[in-house]
């Protein structure tokens, strides 16, 4: 029950969410929404811990975990983009077929023994920091590090830059901007492709760096969709999705950790004394995204924050009408 | 207005010759030949549906030619989308704005530029769009977001976007169906000087009036051929071009008897209400309207009219006030309660709110009377009383469908209208609420719409009709009340009101002339 230690752990096990929903918010700022996070991040999880278990290379494994990522993105994006068909179907499809195809993969993967994983870093300097050191640049896995500089970037990218800004026009308004000249199915391609990328390097970050190992879905476990409910929590901003991941992430590694002590405050345990609560333990932080969806949703509707107004909706150009 | 007299230049900014485009089941451009001299206005003048958008989206290269040939500033081209037209300086100004609503002023005029490469350094590029702005006289604030920008604002940045591409041919697709009259003078001021520098004009209307104030020279187009060919404005008459329009003489008065109005039939009191975003929509609004009168709602779109239509018929909530129907409140209960007190709606979304377009025309001419004998008995609906039913409303309105089985997405707009005014009549309304009834109608359908309002007004009924058509609201109505941000500016006799003073109120001018009484004292009863 050492603050600190459950800070840094939710920094750790809060990169793989922060990943998965940067990569989703791309995709959906650009007007995608996949719902197949999970069965992307899965295929990146299973082809990295395989690269690494045959290779002996980590670092092979994050690189083709994350291209199997983008792969799997690339069939969402033809039956979405090229073929208009419903989002939220392929999306779903997508989930399905890489939870599949993830478990086929790993069939053998379960008992591979420890392999060589990414390193972790201490920051000279920083990490001597008081309060954030400790939790932010100790003995962190390189791909949180990664995760830091990716916050950021993303964020310049959307709101500061040229491609940001057609970028957004795609997603608010691909009229507008296919008038203008950009070229919509070309963007949407691209950055869903992008979403892909970004949840396979999120599975990679997972059997590589934060969990190792092969556990079949479990591995994943629901993530995907955590980082979906992220993308909505953070009203499809960068910066409140690396807040939300963290957080979540600190959140579900107190829970485990509150279950330890015998006492707590003074007062017997109660999560120690009865297990059948931990299972009411384990639900918290659902409810608590709930609540905060709840919180935030109307405050968002009054500044104009929120999904993008072409969120969902296939571009059929030159069609009759409006 | 000072009219200057510009000469203009005889080279020709754009020649079309023989262009045919054709849709599923329309030819709506048949040989269509047109050309822009440099330096002019020319208004491209004709009914919804003659092919003029049509014609100007060809050029534009939103749509391919089936057939013809153009010429811009002399060379012969093949656009292939309108970034290609406007490489060759030529940009369109559609009737819906093509705005990312939640971007500023300058990211919209931005957007699919090489330039910035990268790195957008905003300030910059806002001193820049202002200064573009000020040297046409389009004021707007180039860090305003779009959503926050009046509609008259929004068309003054989708031609400055225009402009910042350096577009020397400007078409422009209605530009002042979405415009206060004080908007559209504004605007014309603006395409004269704009003339007077060397551009040139494309006005797309159907408004002879106008188009008689700003053209050099009129094309007339009427279902997808040429009437009357860039004849210049000086040589017509409304009369004739109106012919060329219309192709027959038009009938252009509307039978409007006095009738005595009875007791009052719609009660609002000091009713406020907000938008979906939640801000201010109606900010205490007090009116009374009584049986077989009509009283016309003037106002630029988006100062609260949709908002007043939906508390009257119980489709939003009023946060204030109260709203009573003969005497019964209504403001705050369903749709069910208002329909149940004969509150008729004709909504301006006819295909969202006013139909079910994959139902069947019976369907939706039941939805307000399939809980009643003969259409139902109990809970079981009689398929033969519907039929009966339907039939004889299609016959009555002459809604033009092979059978009331047709689903109602096959129906013309004029159709469509009529099928939704069919079912608000037959539920004999005691306040009818009409608001945009006959945007987007061709002439024909405008008549009998227009006719079936006024016989409702002979029938005692008590009408509130919203209109952003000032014309239609004179037209029709006994009493016009202005709204403006929500409140009520103005109420006028419609017999003696003065359109100046009607068009000063709608855009939040105060009163010109001292205030009589008979003008704003009156919304208060």
């Amino acid at each position: 029950m050492d603050p600190t230690i459950i800070l840094a752990a939710g920094v750790a096990s809060g990169t793989v969410l922060l990943f998965a929903a940067v990569g989703e918010i791309f995709a959906e700022r650009a007007g995608v929404i996949n719902l197949g996070v999970e069965g992307m991040m899965l295929i990146g999880a299973v082809v990295a811990f395989g690269t690494a278990v045959a290779t002996g290379n980590a670092w092979l494994g994050l690189v083709l975990g994350t291209l199997a990522g983008g792969l799997l993105a690339v069939l969402h994006a033809v039956i979405t983009i090229s073929f208009q068909a419903e989002q939220v179907v392929s999306g779903l499809a997508l989930t399905f077929l890489g939870t599949g195809l993830a478990r086929v993969l790993g069939e053998d993967l379960s008992k591979a023994g420890a392999i060589a994983l990414l390193p972790t870093l201490t920051i000279p300097g920083l990490a001597a920091v008081p309060a954030i050191g400790p939790i932010l640049f100790t003995d962190q896995s390189v791909l949180v590090y990664v995760g830091y500089i990716v916050v950021p970037m993303a964020w310049y990218w959307i709101n500061r830059t040229r491609p940001g800004l057609h970028l957004r026009a795609v997603g608010e308004s691909p009229t507008a901007a296919d008038t203008l000249g950009v070229d919509v199915y070309r963007l949407r391609y691209a950055y869903v492709v992008v979403g892909g990328l970004f949840a396979g390097l999120a599975g990679a970050t997972i059997t590589l760096a934060i969990s190792p190992g092969w556990f079949g879905d479990l591995t994943v476990n629901g993530q995907g969709w955590i980082a979906i409910a992220i993308v909505i929590f953070a009203q499809w901003g960068v910066g409140r999705a690396a807040l939300g991941a963290y957080a979540f992430a600190a959140i579900q590694r107190l829970l485990i950790d509150i279950q330890g002590p015998e006492q707590l405050f003074g007062f017997p345990n109660p999560f120690y004394v009865n297990h059948t609560l931990t299972f009411f333990l384990g639900m918290v932080p659902y409810v608590l995204i709930i609540a905060v969806l709840v919180a935030v949703s109307g405050e968002a509707i009054r500044k104009r924050i929120g999904a993008p107004a072409a969120l969902g909706i296939s571009y059929v150009r030159g069609e009759r009408g409006h | 207005m000072t009219l200057e007299l510009v000469i203009p230049d005889p080279r020709l900014a754009v020649e079309m010759r023989g262009i045919v485009r054709r849709f599923p089941g329309v030819v709506a451009n048949d040989g269509v030949d047109f050309d822009l001299r440099v330096g002019e206005v020319h208004a491209l003048l004709g009914e919804n549906g003659a092919g003029k958008s049509t014609l100007m989206n060809v050029l534009d290269g939103l749509y391919r030619p089936d057939a013809g040939e153009i010429m811009v500033g002399g060379q012969p081209v093949e656009f292939r989308s309108p970034r290609d037209a406007i490489a060759a300086g030529l940009g369109m100004v559609h009737q819906h704005f093509a705005l990312v609503p939640t971007q500023t002023v300058t990211e919209n005029v931005l957007i699919g530029l090489d330039r910035p490469r990268f790195r957008i350094d905003i300030g910059r590029y806002d001193d820049e769009v202002a200064e573009l702005a000020a040297r046409h006289g389009l004021g707007v604030d180039p860090r305003a977001r779009i959503w926050q920008l009046s509609v008259g604002e929004q068309q003054r940045v989708e031609i400055l976007k225009m402009l910042y591409r350096g577009a020397r041919i400007l078409i422009l697709d209605e530009p002042t169906a979405v415009l206060a009259p004080q908007e559209a003078q504004d605007l014309f001021r603006t395409l004269r000087s704009m003339v007077a520098d060397g551009t040139s004009v494309v006005f797309i209307s159907h408004k002879l009036g106008e188009v008689a104030q700003i053209a050099d020279r009129v094309t007339v187009m009427r279902r997808g051929k040429v009437t009357a060919s860039g004849i210049p404005i000086s040589e017509t008459t409304t009369a004739g071009l109106a012919r060329l329009m219309i192709g027959r003489d038009v009938v252009e008065t509307i039978e409007r008897t006095p009738f005595d109005t009875g007791p009052v039939v719609l009660s609002m009191r000091d009713v406020e209400a907000e938008s979906d975003r939640g801000l201010p929509a109606l900010r205490g609004i007090s009116l009374e309207v009584r049986a077989g009168e009509i009283l016309g709602v003037a106002g630029v779109a988006g100062n609260g009219q949709s908002e007043l239509a939906q508390v009257l018929t119980g489709l939003r909530h009023c946060s204030r006030g109260s709203v009573t129907v003969n005497g019964v409140e209504v403001g705050n209960r369903t749709p069910r309660d208002a329909i149940n007190e004969h509150v008729a709606h004709v909504p301006e979304d006819r295909t969202g709110v006013g139909s079910a377009p994959n139902l069947s025309i019976a369907d939706n001419l039941i939805m307000k009377s399939y809980r009643e004998a003969p259409v139902s008995r109990h809970w079981s609906i009689d398929t033969g009383a519907v039929r009966r039913f339907a039939n004889r409303l299609r016959e009555t309105y002459s809604i033009a469908a092979p059978s009331v089985e047709t689903e109602t997405r096959l129906l013309s707009g004029g159709n469509l209208q009529r099928l939704i005014l069919a079912r608000e009549i037959a539920s004999e309304p005691r306040l009818m609420v009409a608001v945009q009834p006959t945007r987007g109608l061709d002439v024909g359908a405008i008549v009998t719409v227009h006719r079936l309002l006024l016989d409702q007004r002979q029938a005692g009924s008590a009408t509130i009709l919203i209109s952003e058509d000032l014309d239609e609201i004179l037209a029709l109505a006994d009493r016009v009340a202005v709204i403006y941000e929500g409140r009520l500016v103005g109420l006028f006799d419609a017999a003696d009101a003065d359109v100046a003073e009607i068009g000063l109120r709608m855009t939040g001018g105060m009163a010109s002339r001292p205030p009589e009484p008979g003008d704003a004292p009156r919304i208060v009863p």
